[in-house]
């Protein structure tokens, strides 16, 4: 099995569908620590990510990206517009013109996804952001993908319930960046906003794949 | 032709007022503001700084008739997400070798690049005159001589000079203005009672009136063409009463 740009579309579908319906959620999350704005800001740009599908449609999975890149880029407003659209766009350039995707291909992706947050945040493991959902993902991704194994669908779910774990694991940190890095030591209990919408944003592409 | 600035801010307008600001100091230079989101929300837009981007590149000669282009832009940025916002931009640029990003604080960065530009700073000069703002932001009163802004040198300057500030205001904002605008165009290190001659924000922080005796030490090729050039303005009480 391989993903294709019908994947694509529908992973970007099912996000824009996952952030209106969390969007109180992440909004809570954010008051607790940070300014509570990130489920107003996710949804509305996955919003505009769906108003551009509607428009045109992407001949690739890595156009979808890239189009999706630059939307969430110039809609999102927050610190998560130019974190994920470099996510991204970063994954769409690992894609290049590739009209299907395999197990390797996507967990290079994913990995050049995570670089690209990384490299745009400048966060850390145990940092208390995104990066503590992509990390593991990406590591569990690899380890489906480099046991031979030719089943995407396989990959996308190691990723999607390492992102989950690894955004519950943000629970007891104390942030390092961001704004919750103000709140110090008041930042631990609580659940950093962008590891949760970024495991949405993973268990999407299960359902897409599905 | 200048070099041309882009400003990054959550804020329009923030971005538009210090513009502004800075456009008094530097007619000549092409000041963009992109400020606040496409739908007038505080935050920022990649499309935004791609459009200032875009037209900064092909707006340099001032009447953006020529399509000669600027001799390059530099960027500057507010709060940490402008700055995450301004490099996804360069990721999108088809030629961003000319686009640099200053690390400054916003308002003394962007008037003292603007003024090192209008002096035809080239786009590394004006990046540096924006970043030494940052040290004389930072740097308590008047007096600097123990400042970090000051270039470190232990060798003899080439050149030296003495002159005495002989109009009414003294060492305000727009003589500093030219002085730091002229010094980031030369290939000079130079000093001025101890703080950084390139920067405006340095200058300032003298605190020098009228009567007030210059010492100007250069470094570099043109030492010589450095000390002249401050000795020349100064003398000239920078051309007020």
């Amino acid at each position: 099995m391989h993903l294709d740009v019908n994947w694509a579309v529908k992973w970007l579908t099912l996000c824009a569908q996952a952030m209106a319906e969390h969007r109180v959620e992440l909004i809570e999350l954010d008051r607790a620590i940070g300014d509570s704005d990130h489920g107003e800001n996710m949804d509305r740009g996955f919003q505009a990510v769906l108003a551009k599908l509607g428009e045109s449609t992407p001949e690739t999975p890595g156009a979808a990206l890239k189009m999706t890149a630059m939307t969430l880029m110039s809609k999102v407003g927050g610190a998560a517009g130019p974190l994920y659209g470099t996510a991204f766009l970063r994954a769409a350039t690992a894609l290049g013109d590739s009209a299907e995707i395999d197990a390797a291909a996507l967990a290079a992706a994913l990995a050049a996804a995570r670089d690209g947050i990384v490299a745009r945040g400048k966060a850390e493991s145990g940092d208390k952001t995104m990066v503590d959902a992509w990390t593991p993902a990406v590591d569990a991704a690899r380890a489906a993908a480099d046991g031979g194994s030719t089943n995407v669908l396989g990959v996308l779910v190691a990723a999607a319930e390492a992102a989950e774990a690894g955004a519950v694991s943000t629970d007891p940190m104390v942030a390092r960046k961001g704004r919750a890095s103000y709140l110090g030591e008041r930042s631990a209990g609580h659940r950093d906003p962008g590891a949760v919408s970024s495991a949405l944003i993973l268990r999407a592409a299960v359902g897409a794949a599905a | 032709m200048t070099v041309s600035i882009v400003v990054v801010s959550h804020s329009e307008k923030i971005a538009d007022g210090v513009v502004e600001l800075a456009a008094q100091m530097a007619p000549d230079v092409v000041i963009l503001p992109a400020g606040g989101t496409d739908d007038g929300r505080i935050g920022t837009s990649l499309e935004k700084v791609l459009a200032a981007l875009e037209q900064a590149g092909t707006s340099g000669d001032g009447t953006g008739t020529t399509g000669m282009g600027a001799t390059g832009t530099v960027v500057l940025t507010d709060l940490g997400s402008a700055v995450m916002t301004a490099e996804s931009a360069l990721e999108f640029l088809e030629n961003p070798a000319g686009v640099l990003l200053a690390d400054a604080p916003l308002v003394e960065g962007l008037v003292a690049a603007a003024v090192a530009a209008q002096g035809g700073a080239d786009v590394h000069a004006v990046r540096k005159a924006a970043e030494a703002a940052r040290g004389a932001a930072a740097q308590p009163g008047p007096g600097g001589a123990d400042s970090g802004t000051e270039p470190v040198s232990s060798a003899a300057p080439d050149c030296t000079g003495d002159f005495e500030l002989v109009n009414q205001a003294g060492m305000h904002a727009r003589p500093a203005a030219k002085v730091a605008g002229g010094l980031a165009s030369l290939d000079a290190e130079v000093t001025i009672n101890g703080v950084d001659g390139a920067s405006m924000t340095g200058l300032m922080t003298l605190g020098a009136g009228k009567g007030t005796v210059l010492h100007v030490e250069a470094w570099g090729a043109d030492a010589e063409r450095a000390v002249e050039y401050v000795g020349g303005l100064v003398e000239a009480g920078f051309g007020e009463p």
